[in-house]
């Protein structure tokens, strides 16, 4: 009975240790990371390239980082070392300050999203100010008030 | 169109070596430089100089390329005798992936390594595997696209190893 105690106690003081590193790792998941990098050989983003052999081998890379219980961070930073910066498919993941370029990329189109704002904002206050087709203006109904008082002569 | 246009033009594979070659010339090789897949260093072409080089691109997710790897063994130990190498470049690969492919066949060549795949555009590669034949003056004397086999290397590489600098 005894020795069953310690056996149990045993087995429980050597799991906890793998238990707890379990809890550390880092919650990274394939589908996490493969929308972010490229199967560079393929010219896609990871995650579209299902059947090419090199994005098979560059999956199984990644599933071997993550047992690893490496970060996302860190499993990109290993890609670009097996791959070059090209393998990130997101502007601006290399991290490298001077590339205008990645900066570009989200500017011009936040720029164009508030310039089309602005036009068609623009375009509408036009159009409600705009007078409706045969009705007059403010000018024009005292005008034909004052007409339908001298033809009714009150 | 315009765009179309320069998409095509701009993705078209330099064949400016087969040109050459059909034109009875042999261009420069391209002057690169890679590190070695076993680390430790770097290596050049410019090393190489003096010798016929058979240049084999290759990555251990290529199927074609197991096919060929023997055979390239088998001619390197009977280049290297007289003054000739099989160099390996392995191309947008997993290194360690790259490293289990050198053991698992026993290769004994050089092996480079070009991770971000940069000479493709400098050789104009469009698959795996792709060979290129240096002579002793670092011009390119052949080229395969596609797996080499001992016709091959008997007709277009053995011969370049009687010329002299």
């Amino acid at each position: 009975m005894k020795a069953g105690l310690a056996a149990a106690l045993l087995l429980t003081a050597l799991a906890l240790p793998g238990a707890a590193l379990a809890a550390d790792c880092p919650q990274t998941t394939l589908g996490d990371i493969e929308d972010e990098v490229m199967c560079s050989i393929c010219g896609t983003p990871l995650g579209l390239a299902s059947e090419a052999p090199q994005a098979q081998r560059e999956r199984a890379y990644i599933e071997r980082l993550i047992a690893d219980c490496r970060s996302k961070d860190e499993i990109k930073r290993a890609l670009v070392a097996q791959f070059g910066e090209s393998v990130l498919a997101l502007p601006g993941d290399a991290g490298d300050d001077d590339g205008i370029e990645d900066t570009l990329v989200y500017v011009i189109p936040a720029l164009g999203i508030v310039l089309a704002g602005a036009g068609i904002a623009f375009a509408a206050t036009r159009w409600r100010r705009r007078p409706k087709a045969g009705t007059a203006g403010p000018a024009g109904d005292s005008s034909r008030v004052d007409l339908d008082m001298e033809r009714y002569d009150l | 169109m315009a765009l179309l246009a320069y998409g095509l033009a701009s993705n078209e594979p330099d064949r400016g070596v087969e040109q050459a070659l059909v034109a009875g010339g042999r261009e420069p090789a391209p002057d690169v430089e890679l590190p070695r897949l076993a680390g430790g260093g770097a290596a050049s072409l410019a090393d190489y100089r003096g010798k016929v080089v058979v240049l084999n691109f290759w990555a251990s997710w290529c199927g074609p390329c197991k096919v060929e790897s023997p055979l390239l063994q088998r001619w390197h130990e009977r280049l290297a005798k007289q003054g000739g190498l099989v160099l390996g470049v392995d191309v947008q690969d997993i290194s360690d992936d790259a490293r289990a492919f050198v053991d698992e066949f026993n290769l004994t060549y050089p092996m480079l390594r070009d991770g971000p795949g940069d000479l493709r555009d400098d050789f104009g590669i469009v698959g795996l595997p792709e060979s290129f034949v240096i002579d002793r003056r670092g011009r390119i004397a052949a080229v395969v696209r596609g797996v080499v086999d001992d016709e091959f290397m008997r007709e277009r590489v053995a011969p370049l190893l009687r010329e002299r600098v």
